[in-house]
């Protein structure tokens, strides 16, 4: 932006999302226009039901969707200064943003530390090692893991899942979902374990849940999805006082909603869509 | 019985075996990590022992540059084979990309007669002395020689999967595509690679039996015989391909002294490991160290 008087309001965000549309196989629109903005060392959320668009936003902005015949085909993603959309998986790994997958997705046929080091594949320094002892330090129940990372619960295969990002020294991380799956006592603890990165290394994150309260809880900023494009957002104090969202997302809300006879949440609903 | 007969074709057994275990292993690790049947494999060794050959006699080169050319040479065209002949294939149908295989494996065939010609060539003496004495056994310095490269390669392996990072990737590409580019690993390269890897490694295995029996088309017939070896280990079993190579290597060696001293059909030493192929697939159709596919529901 050219404007003098935008630049003097904040830093630029380090990712920023504008306006993007994203089509599958070449016909089938899933997002319909998204924009969000990650700013540097914060932790920001994005919510909504299923099949909302959640992950495809994240796998627009990893470069994940070109292994899923997906495609940017309108707007731009920038981070850190630079064209993102439609790059190159492993050139946006390379650039500092890294995505944690649905489902954890590690090697189940590898031990912990083989999965962990497979997370530095992109580095060439020399400090793996002390970093496999960094990431023992937030999960320290992997460190007494020695088999196949297959015969992990879910709980400890998802700490492995970040800890694996964290090996890639990221500036950034794109965690999808981390709460699916786990009982929510684990929930907690997981969480508690990403505020910790967060404070402790300064990893900027967007957290794509379902779980809404689990996820404010840690957030800074939430932006809520439906259908494909962004209805709400908001700082984390916004959300959680606003109606809506405590209707749909947190449970509760008001009185008159018990009510199957009123309508009115549907309408609301209607006019968030 | 002729015992000191049947020790002597077990020991060739067990170092043709380990021989059939390399190319087995190159023979898994296209089909790891790329999910292709190579029907090409064997062609891999001819290409190698014929260029080691060239190297050799036709510009006189000593063998230990020879053979380093030779490496460098079958990396490059492992290389260049996947990205010319098998990237645009990616995607296609199975059967198509086995159907290119094996049209590789005739084209290369007949290349090789072309321009090396259709006669068994023999490389220049590289030992002085032909065989040594062992334990009582007369064994040729070139099976020696032959035993000892698979161990190393073997041992090779083992690292290279074990600890490289590329290794890694490669297992994990093996594993989950999409995992592999989430975490940076360029799927194209480990493509590439393991088709290098696995022409390097054909090729040696091809130079060592050309030391032995002189090079030619017949030693694409090893492509055939890893078959029954992979089949049997596992398709998908790096020590899997090797038990596999050991055992039809075994099992040869065996069906020949039978065959010799008892049954006198003839050339039972050569179809012995189809009969076995057949029977694997009735009972352990995944092979010995296979792995089942596992469906949650």
């Amino acid at each position: 932006m050219a404007e003098p008087a935008r630049k003097t309001d904040t830093a630029q965000p380090m990712l920023s999302v504008n306006n993007i549309e994203v089509v599958y196989d070449e016909v089938i629109l899933v997002l319909r226009g998204v924009s969000l903005e990650v700013p540097q060392g914060k932790i920001v959320t994005l919510l909504g039901p299923n099949g909302a668009g959640k992950s495809t936003t994240l796998k627009a902005i990893s470069g994940l969707l070109k292994t899923e015949d997906g495609e940017v085909t309108r707007g731009d993603i920038n981070f850190m200064g630079q064209q993102i959309a439609n790059g190159n998986p492993e050139d946006i790994v390379r650039s500092g943003l890294f995505q944690v997958m649905e489902g954890r997705r590690i090697i189940e046929d590898m031990t912990c530390i083989e999965n962990l080091r497979l997370g530095a594949y992109t580095r060439k320094d020399k400090g793996v090692k002390d970093d496999i002892e960094m990431v023992f330090e937030y999960f320290p129940r992997l460190k007494e893991r020695t088999g196949l990372a297959g015969y992990l619960s879910g709980g400890e295969q998802q700490m492995l899942a970040i800890g694996r990002s964290l090996m890639a020294r990221p500036k950034m991380i794109l965690l999808d979902e981390p709460s699916m799956g786990l009982s929510p006592l684990l929930v907690k603890e997981v969480f508690g374990i990403i505020e910790k990165i967060n404070r402790e290394q300064g990893i900027t994150m967007l957290i794509v849940e379902q779980n809404a309260n689990f996820a404010l809880k840690v957030a800074d900023y939430g932006y809520i999805m439906e259908s494909g494009k962004v209805v709400l957002d908001g700082t984390r104090d916004e959300l959680l006082n606003n109606e809506d969202v405590k209707e749909f997302y947190l449970g509760g809300g008001s009185e008159e909603r018990k009510s199957f006879k009123n309508i009115k949440s549907y309408k609301r609903r209607k006019r968030w869509l | 019985m002729n015992f000191e007969l049947l020790f002597q074709l077990l020991l060739n057994g067990l170092i043709v075996g380990t021989l059939y275990g390399v190319v087995a292993m190159c023979f898994v690790l296209i089909y790891k990590s790329t999910q292709i049947v190579n029907f090409a494999q064997g062609e891999f060794l001819l290409i190698g022992a014929w260029v080691c050959y060239a190297f050799l006699v036709e510009m006189s080169l000593p063998f230990w540059l020879g053979f380093l050319f030779t490496l460098l040479f079958m990396m490059a065209f492992g290389i260049i084979l996947q990205m010319v002949v098998l990237r645009p294939m990616i995607g296609e149908p199975i059967i198509s990309v086995i159907m290119v295989t094996i049209g590789l494996s005739i084209f290369f065939q007949a290349a090789t007669k072309w321009i090396f010609g259709a006669t068994t060539a023999s490389y220049p003496q590289v030992f002085e002395t032909r065989s040594i004495n062992l334990l009582g056994m007369q064994i040729e310095t070139a099976y020696i020689m032959s035993f000892v490269i698979s161990l190393f390669i073997m041992a090779g392996f083992y690292w290279f999967f074990k600890y490289s990072k590329l290794g890694l990737a490669m297992r994990a590409t093996a594993f989950d595509q999409q995992v592999a580019q989430s975490l940076g690993i360029s799927v194209k390269t480990v493509f590439a690679m393991s088709w290098a890897i696995s022409a390097l490694v054909s090729g040696i295995a091809g130079i060592v039996i050309g030391m032995v029996n002189g090079v030619s088309s017949a030693l694409s017939v090893i492509g055939i015989k890893v078959f029954p070896a992979v089949i049997l280990g596992g398709l998908d079993s790096i020590v899997g391909a090797i038990v596999g190579g050991v055992i039809i290597g075994l099992l040869e060696n065996t069906a020949e002294f039978v065959d010799g001293q008892y049954l006198n059909w003839g050339n039972l030493f050569s179809i012995a490991p189809f009969y076995v192929l057949i029977i694997i697939l009735c009972i352990k159709p995944y092979g010995l160290f296979g792995t089942k596919d596992i469906e949650r529901i």
